[in-house]
């Protein structure tokens, strides 16, 4: 890889990568990020290395392996350029079908995408509901970049921005321009990230200045860091050079998870290519400006998104944080001035340098600006990475990209925020998506987990499962947090057990509020979101719960139990047939029988029936405490 | 120096002062279980909030960790602050019950029952002890392992450790669960400081193979009888 000691050579390579491709020559763009390769992308990578050679289409077709495109339902999938034909679930058949016709210049027609509610098939990607309502302005380079080839992300513009900056040689006005963008960082709690930098440009000069991209996403079904790490590193690293050129740190750790292997390989590629041409490293395109970036791998402890639980865990301690004051960016690992922003506010960077903060200031709301990436997941009809403007509303997201109720059962809240989030309910859907609505609303923005939940969801066994996660996960440093996460779940279990009493509720909101008062770290002052905001929109649920011993969701197996509606079962033996432990017996065309003794209550029959003929009843007798 | 009000008193103190040693120094009592002077403050127990800023900003924060800062408005004894601390020891006395410490605190704040499932536990994990090893003695013999309600304290592998010089620093400062000993467990002993105590310890059978640490005395007591 020949070495750039100039800016100009930069661009003239830039210029030339451009130059050397035909733009007529179609390219299968094939997503394999880690879900794409689990629903197997790797295979369809191979079918089409040997159709398009067996087929001697070498010099016709090209073939680009990205990361992640989003659609997680339609994974593993591939895009047609230039045309932007979509092809979603391929299997290996069907993807000799694709080679073939784009080989042809054709359309597969019966591979394409289908519409579940008006039955059409749509041809082109930007088409499809999903895609059209999004503003994919990081996700879009995706699609566009295969992150072991640098040489593609330059083809797209990539390092324009660094050489912008390096051009104007001045760090103050990329702070400013950082500033007037609005941008706010995107981990969770929204910090200008404009005033972090110029906090750190500040910092007087004594010990050399550190920058840290968070990735380290633990929250349950949350993955746009991972997919925006895997797919394009090198926005990631050419944030973090235009970050360390205005702030004038020295050296950069990107901290990412042990569990995100596929991101670590391609961000040791980006690193090393990046170095290799003289990106990373001292005398950065020939200029005096160095820098260089390590990774640090997490151990697999969700408390280490916590800025300062990360930096202990960077130094090599336990990852636990630490009371603020001093703030990471007067005192952060080893001591220096450390300024820590999430991936996506990193990969955010150069497109305000490129675009200029005007331009970005643009998108989202005033205060909210930019754009905000979703892992939108649960009951919707199309789940997967959306990335949308901030100051949409809930109900645009889960109803026009995530498509409406994925079943019958209408959606009844979406849980925000990760973990640490809340719930907000279905009557609140045209709630604007911003930090400070969110947090109005009692949930918070988080790094973008949205999951979508059903009538079949019982709120007091989400709080439950949260608490759960959250007892395994608090550092146990504090006392408020590890201990009251432990009796916040204990008091849930006695809830969802059948053994809740009335005046635990009044506790269990008197805890939350003292837990959430008093912890140390951003984790424990957030641990009682999950159960305040279910208690503030679903109280009733919780009460049905005590004094009926009821769940009406039908999830907390100790309160309820399982009934054929005579008058509307058919007789199918569908629900005979999934019972697993035969509780359910009974001729054809006659009402079945169902044996509470052997119900084990897996729901199964429940999900099956296409009569709604199963239904879950309060057990009459209150079990005995 | 650092002009800063606690409680409408208003106060000057060095740059570096924590709001906990200011309010000392007034005479303000702040009840703690994880501070001692001469060790690195740690905030753990959370016992020591107080509040400081205005509505709507107004925040508990530890004052063992929290430094003073000019200006700054301090109340050690507001709704919210009591309100905070005892619901805290509500949880350790559920957690502890039989800590003489633990229990004088509650009562000291009217804290008349409590209301979760009782617990006895035997350590409230305040860290006490791993600093005293580390700070003063030098030794780093204990430290912390395991995260959440698994979290514990103990010497690597729970190997006897080589380092430990059984000064018995670590029970000298334990603020909660005094004398602990793990009489009927040698093998899980390790310092054997209970050579510098005196009875019950003295007094058992077999006192001279005794390593003790990690478990009070009063339920090693209690398992035995």
């Amino acid at each position: 890889m020949e070495r750039l000691n100039s800016i100009e050579q930069l661009r003239a390579l830039a210029a030339r990568i451009t130059a050397d491709r035909d733009p007529q020559i179609p390219v299968i763009v094939i997503s394999a990020g880690t879900c794409g390769q689990a629903s197997g992308a790797n295979d369809l990578i191979r079918i089409a290395k040997r159709e398009i050679l067996a087929n001697g289409l070498a010099d016709r077709i090209a073939l680009r392996v990205t990361g992640c495109h989003g659609f997680c339902q339609a994974e593993p999938s591939a895009v047609i350029e230039p045309d932007g034909t979509f092809y979603p679930k391929l299997g290996i058949k069907e993807m000799a079908r694709v080679v073939h016709a784009v080989g042809h210049g054709e359309v597969a027609q019966d591979l394409l995408w289908r519409d579940p509610g008006t039955r059409r098939r749509v041809q082109k990607q930007s088409d499809i509901p999903f895609f059209r309502a999004q503003t994919r302005t990081i996700l879009a380079s995706n699609q566009k970049v295969d992150p072991i080839r640098i040489y593609t992300y330059i083809e797209n513009g990539g390092y324009s921005a660094l050489a912008k900056v390096l051009w104007s040689g001045d760090p103050s006005r990329v702070v400013e321009e950082v500033k007037a963008s609005g941008l706010r960082g995107r981990g969770g709690a929204g910090f200008p990230t404009g005033r972090k930098w110029e906090l750190l440009a500040n910092q007087p000069n004594g010990r050399p200045k550190c920058l840290v991209c968070n990735g380290d996403e633990g929250d349950p079904g949350a993955y746009m860091d991972r997919s925006v790490l895997e797919g394009n590193p090198h926005s990631v690293i050419e944030g973090m050079l235009i970050g360390a050129y205005a702030t004038g740190a020295a050296e950069g750790v990107v901290y990412v998870r042990t569990e995100y292997p596929l991101a670590i390989k391609h961000l040791i590629i980006a690193l090393r290519q990046a170095r290799e041409i003289g990106l990373l490293g001292s005398g950065i395109l020939g200029t005096g400006f160095h820098f260089d970036i390590r990774i640090v791998k997490g151990a697999g402890a969700f408390v280490c998104g916590e800025e300062t639980a990360l930096m202990r865990s960077v130094e090599g301690e336990r990852g636990e944080p630490r009371p603020r004051p001093p703030y990471p960016v007067e005192k952060g690992i080893e001591g220096r001035p450390t300024v820590i922003n999430n991936v996506e506010t990193w990969a955010n960077i150069p497109l305000i340098v490129s675009g200029g903060a005007a331009a970005f200031a643009r998108t989202g709301a005033p205060g909210n600006t930019g754009t905000k990436i979703f892992s939108l997941v649960g009951k919707v009809k199309n789940t997967g990475l959306v990335e949308v403007p901030m100051g949409v509303t809930i109900g645009e997201i889960v109803n026009e990209i995530g498509g409406g109720p994925s079943g019958r059962s209408e959606i009844k809240a979406v849980q925000t925020g990760g973990p640490s989030g809340g719930c907000i309910p279905a009557s609140m859907f045209d709630l604007p998506i911003d930090y400070e609505s969110l947090a109005a609303a009692g949930s918070i923005m988080g790094s973008g987990g949205m999951i979508v939940m059903d009538q079949s969801t019982c709120m007091v066994d989400v709080a439950r499962y949260f608490m759960n996660f959250l007892k395994d996960e608090s550092c146990g440093k504090c006392f408020t947090c590890r201990k009251g996460t432990q009796r916040m779940w204990e008091i849930l279990d006695d809830i969802a057990s059948g053994r809740g009493e009335p005046e635990q509720l009044d506790l269990l909101e008197e805890l939350a509020a003292v837990v959430k008062d008093t912890a140390m770290c951003g984790l424990g002052q957030t641990a009682a979101t999950p159960v305040l905001s279910t208690l503030r929109y679903f109280r009733e649920e919780y009460r049905t719960h005590i004094e009926r011993k009821y769940c009406p969701a039908t999830v907390c197996r100790s309160l309820f139990q399982y009934r054929v509606i005579a008058e509307k079962c058919t007789g199918c033996a569908l629900c005979v047939r999934v019972c697993p432990s035969g509780a359910i017996t009974g001729p054809r065309k006659e009402p079945h029988n169902l044996d509470q003794s052997k119900c084990i209550k897996c729901r199964a029959c429940a999900d099956v029936c296409k009569f709604d003929a199963i239904a879950g009843d309060a057990i009459v007798a209150v079990p005995s405490r | 120096m650092i002009t800063l009000s606690i409680n409408g008193l208003p106060l000057t103190v060095e740059p570096g002062t924590t709001l906990l040693e200011a309010a000392r120094f007034l005479g303000i009592e702040i009840p703690t279980l994880c501070h001692m002077d001469g060790l690195t403050p740690y905030g753990a127990c959370r016992l020591c909030v107080v509040e400081i800023g205005s509505a709507p900003n107004a925040k508990l924060v530890s004052s063992c960790t929290y430094p003073a800062q000019e200006g700054l408005k301090v109340r050690t004894g507001s709704a919210r602050v009591v309100r905070a601390r005892r619901m805290i020891l509500e949880l350790l006395l559920a957690s502890c019950p039989q800590s003489k410490a633990i229990q004088d605190l509650a009562s000291a704040h009217d804290v008349r029952r409590q209301r979760f499932r009782q617990e006895h536990e035997t350590c409230i994990l305040c860290g006490l002890c791993v600093r005293m090893c580390a700070e003063q003695m030098m030794a780093k013999a204990i430290g912390f392992r395991g995260r959440g309600e698994r979290r514990s304290v103990g010497t690597p592998f729970d190997e006897p450790s080589e380092v430990c010089r059984l000064c018995g620093g670590c029970m000298y400062v334990c603020p909660a669960c005094q004398l602990r000993c793990t009489f009927n467990e040698p093998e899980k002993a390790i310092c054997g400081g209970c050579a510098n105590l005196s009875a019950p310890c003295l007094e058992k059978p077999g006192f001279d193979d005794l390593m003790c640490y990690m478990a009070p005395c009063a339920a090693c007591e209690i398992r035995k009888d």
